[in-house]
């Protein structure tokens, strides 16, 4: 298959390859570029866990395809650290409020709640809750989560937050 | 500040360091997870490696006129196209199963349920391998299928498992058809009889508990690679029992077992879908042996949930006999239970029908009588347990559906029917009529702290006054109070009645301390995101005084890990954990010897003191584990052995037998049926808690479960045999916007046989949640005589229950 030349920029570095026009964008992360920490859990854009950003927007890249992230910037869990390496407000979050468990729906979770953040500093629980409904966990019931994106915008915001999971 | 305050901050400040049990440690598993870093079985690439995908019957029932593969093995890419043909000469077109059954691999002669596997194609990338099963091309006679599983013995009925139908003697006694698979029957038949005929009340219900599917985010995979020189197979693969996945694996392949190395690395979810064997692993494999390169199979959602084992579909007849004052005389309880195609459950072999008599749950009921009849049906096959011990959500669902109606019936509160029937604290250990004997539990003050909680008194005025507001047109909305008070049997099990293809339901932990006192773990069982690389290490932490933080759990790898039979049915912290402990406490006593050598005293001089052996009655003198661990490989006593490591094989002396109360308030929109989950309040007694920021984790996850399955989930076949809706799109599973808010509490009953008294969680919330949401729904509409309604229900359902009733304008 005739295979198209695309530019992207992934987690600030700059990547030119050559993709069948049908690759889907998140096999061409996992499988081409080695960042295995977007997954695949439906194929059918239900669960989020393939959940990129996109030139300031969340995307499923599972309902992407590779060709139109050409001229793209975007961001993966492997680019979500802070620059020194350590655990960013968010990445934090989940871990000091156990807001995961197996870990599989965590990279699109993050990756969403990171978009969220971004468009709403301070969001309500209710805001949460509707903000990463395109993300399922089969795990957590959820209640963690909502405390660890809540930790991640106090941290953010420099205002107080519960320190660890009651 | 005076010595023994200091003694007693030194003590508290050592203790604190190890992160032992009881603390909320934070988990290691986390740090790899949040960075995007973990190990799934499909981020692992090798080189040269092929993609399989299979070819898989649009019909429930038809017989495979023809395959045609040429066209398919035509495609550029594609390297090869397997059938049944082609597994018949290896004797691999059917599998063992867990059941004693077998299971078509590929299909030979006739499909028996939809998208049952027919072919399976390898191809140098999974778009390909796609592409090439719209190639292959099936010629298909449709058959009249069986769907509903009451007509699979009727006389007419077509005959299923043409592999076996002269076989009429299966792994589980006599058929009665060829679509039978088993009757199994405990309980005294007669006495039970005898008191249903005189009976001053007595109840019955025809309960389902549908079927549903376990749907972990990260669906069933496999990779295996063949090294031909060495003749060794390597099978990482989702794989909630990888050293029973080793033997399975030897046993039908022929390689020797110490040949094959399987690794389970991390898996995203499992909730019993990952225990079987799949036809997929087997395909990879032996595409691999064939083609002397590594093959990946990695199912799709679609897949997931219209192939690999389903859950549930139990179908039963349940009654009870009291008094009119409400004390239950005996249980009798009929299953019909669908096995779909191939009798492919995930049982204890000796139980065809899991722990189903766990059905007389927490009450002192004398005389029971359970019979269950499997049949075969034109559905995928299996029946394992969905975040539960073998059918026992099902068993709880009988038991706390069946209390409710009786409670109504007798015009009692049904908290109160509970309460009068509750096996006491002093009966324990209880012998069950339908044959366990529960090793503790303490019902009674779980069960008035569950109602002091939630003000259950106030709720049922406020229902009362409701139902009133009902009455006069005031209001639309219904109040329902749903409550389960549910006994769990977890921990398979003893070797007297708990084996795998006969190996014994033990569990396993080796513990090694290294020169420098830190230490690496393994056990035989395999986390699927429950948190055991945290939580054995406090273990071991607490027992033999190294922080948590200096030891290394692994799991999942079986050329390193002692054998052992995996994690299911809430096993892991009550057979493996238990194995911890007894290995770690082998470890100590020999550390104590060695520490006596050191401080040249007897070993009985010294005692134990959180991280340190210490001379009785002079504190100052004492050598810390660490120490020890460096002498026990630097100066090991005279005609010691040197080495400081243990493994213990447990076998458990009895399940255990967690157990908890539960409540719902739930408020229905009668014209719409939409419901809302007020408050649901979740008390668990499980024994000892390692870590309650886990065991929260779990109960909230659980209950989450639970939610999905009594409130919408359901796998579902129209009278063709079509599944209806195997996606995320029909497939309930909640969001974060109707997920309720949990409220969770505990009382600690340890466990009396267990090492350090811990009962197991997981699957509680699950168990106990969904009678607690259908009992809530049931209530809301009990003043209006509906009867009991079935599960699952949706709005759609509930809708219709008011139109039903007349409710609606």
């Amino acid at each position: 298959m005739t295979k198209s030349h695309i530019k992207v920029t992934i987690n600030g570095r700059s990547v030119e390859a050559l993709v069948e026009p049908r690759t889907l964008l998140i096999h061409f992360l996992r499988e081409q570029q080695n960042l295995t920490g977007a997954h695949i859990g439906c194929d059918t854009g239900h669960c989020g866990a393939c959940t990129v950003d996109m030139d300031d927007m969340s995307v499923k890249s599972c309902m992407t395809f590779a060709v139109q992230a050409d001229g793209a910037s975007i961001i993966t869990i492997e680019g979500m650290a802070n620059a020194d390496g350590t655990l960013s407000a968010l990445q934090e979050g989940f871990r000091m409020m156990h807001g995961l468990q197996c870990g599989y729906c965590t990279p699109g979770m993050i990756l969403r709640a990171h978009r969220l953040l971004q468009e709403n500093a301070n969001p309500t629980e209710d805001e949460i809750r509707h903000g990463i409904s395109g993300n399922l966990c089969r795990c957590t019931g959820y209640v963690n989560i909502v405390k660890a994106i809540q930790y991640a915008a106090a941290k953010i915001n420099g205002t107080p937050y519960l320190e660890a999971a009651e | 500040m005076n010595e023994q305050v200091k003694v007693d901050i030194d003590r508290a400040e050592r203790t604190e360091k190890l992160q032992g049990m009881g603390c909320k440690r934070k988990r290691v598993e986390d740090i790899r997870f949040t960075q995007g870093k973990g190990n799934y079985v499909d981020d692992i690439k090798l080189p040269g490696m092929l993609f399989g995908d299979f070819v898989r019957s649009p019909h429930a029932h038809a017989r495979i006129v023809s395959i045609d593969t040429s066209r398919a093995k035509a495609l550029p890419g594609v390297v090869a196209v397997l059938t049944a043909a082609d597994l018949k000469p290896l004797g691999l077109h059917y599998m063992p199963t867990l059941a004693g059954d077998v299971q078509a691999v590929l299909a030979e002669h006739k499909v028996l349920f939809q998208n049952q596997e027919v072919a399976f194609v390898i191809a140098e990338d999974r778009y390909i391998a796609s592409d090439a099963t719209e190639l292959v091309d099936v010629v298909y006679e449709a058959l009249p299928c069986i769907i509903d599983p009451f007509k699979s013995m009727d006389g007419d009925a077509p005959i299923l498992r043409e592999d076996i139908k002269d076989k009429m003697v299966g792994a589980h006694g006599p058929r009665k058809h060829p679509n039978h698979i088993f009757e199994w029957t405990i309980g005294d038949k007669q006495a039970t009889d005898d008191v249903f005929a005189n009976a001053d009340v007595t109840i019955k219900e025809m309960l389902v508990d549908h079927r549903t599917h376990p749907s972990p985010l990260e669906t069933c995979q496999s990779l295996a690679s063949f090294d031909k020189v060495k003749g060794e197979l390597t099978l990482w693969g989702t794989f909630q029992a990888p050293h029973v996945i080793r033997t399975v694996v030897s046993l039908i392949s022929g390689l020797p077992e110490h040949k094959i190395h399987v690794i389970a690395p991390d898996i995203g979810g499992g909730f019993g879908n990952k225990v079987g064997a799949y036809a997929g692993y087997v395909c990879s494999v032996v595409g691999s042996i064939v083609l002397g390169v590594p093959v990946k199979w990695v199912e799709d959602r679609m897949e997931n949930l219209s192939t690999t084992s389903f859950a549930r579909d139990y179908h039963m007849t349940t009654e009870l006999a009291a008094t009119k004052e409400g004390k239950i005389l005996a249980m009798r309880v009929h299953v019909l239970a669908d096995h779909g195609a191939f009798d492919a459950c995930a049982d204890p072999s000796k139980w065809p029908a899991g722990f189903m008599n766990i059905c007389t749950g927490s009450y002192d009921i004398p005389v029971a009588h359970l019979a269950v009849d499997g049949v075969y049906t034109n559905k995928a096959s299996g029946g394992v347990a969905y975040r539960c011990s073998f059918r026992v959500t099902e068993a709880v669902f009988a038991i706390e559906r069946a209390i409710e109606v009786l409670a109504q019936k007798l015009g009692m509160d049904s908290a109160d029917l509970r309460i009068k029937n509750f096996i006491k604290p002093e009966q324990f250990p209880y012998h069950s009529a339908l044959g366990w004997e529960y090793d503790s539990g303490d019902y009674h003050t779980a069960m008035q702290k569950a109602m002091d909680a939630i003000g259950y008194k106030q709720l049922r005025d406020e229902q009362a006054q409701k139902r009133e507001a009902f009455k006069r047109g005031e209001t639309r909305e219904l109040m329902g109070i749903g409550i389960s008070f549910f006994t769990e049997i977890v921990g398979a099990g003893p070797a007297k009645n708990c084996d795998i293809l006969g190996i014994a339901m033990f569990d396993s932990a080796e513990i090694r301390i290294h020169p420098t006192g830190s230490i690496i773990a393994r056990m035989g069982t395999k986390s699927q995101g429950q948190g055991h690389e945290t939580t054995y290490a406090q273990i071991i932490a607490t027992e033999l005084g190294i922080p948590a933080d200096d030891i290394m759990i692994e799991e999942g790898n079986t050329d390193t890990a002692p054998y052992g039979l995996g994690t299911y049915g809430s096993r892991s912290t009550p057979v493996a954990g238990a194995a911890t402990a007894v290995a770690a406490r082998k470890i100590k006593a020999k550390a104590q010897m060695i520490a006596a050598h050191m401080l040249e005293v007897h070993e009985g001089d010294l005692e134990w003191d959180v991280d340190r052996f210490r001379v009785k009655g002079l504190p100052e003198k004492f050598k810390t584990m660490k120490e020890i661990a460096w002498s026990a490989y630097n100066a090991p006593p005279p005609n010691m052995e040197p080495g400081l490591e243990a493994v213990n094989y447990y076998e458990p002396p009895n399940m255990t037998y967690p157990f908890g109360a539960y409540f719902c308030v739930m408020d229905i929109d009668v014209d719409t049926g939409v419901a809302k989950t007020r408050r649901f309040y979740a008390l668990d007694d499980c024994g000892t808690r390692i870590n309650p920021m886990i065991i929260e984790g779990q109960v909230h996850g659980g209950l989450t479960e639970a939610f999905a399955c009594a409130m919408g989930q359901e796998i579902r076949y129209d009278e063709m045999g079509n599944v209806m809706g195997a996606s995320f799109m029909d497939f309930f599973l909640p969001t974060a916007v109707e997920t309720p808010k949990w409220e969770t509490d505990f009382t600690v009953t340890p466990s009396p046989h267990h090492p350090i008294g811990a009962k197991g969680v997981g699957e509680s919330p699950h168990v106990g949640g969904v009678p607690c949401f259908s009992n809530a729904v049931n209530d809301a509409y009990a003043f209006l005589n509906a009867g009991h309604i079935q599960m699952p229900h949706d709005a759609w359902r509930l809708w219709k229950v008011g139109e039903r009733l007349g409710l609606h304008a």
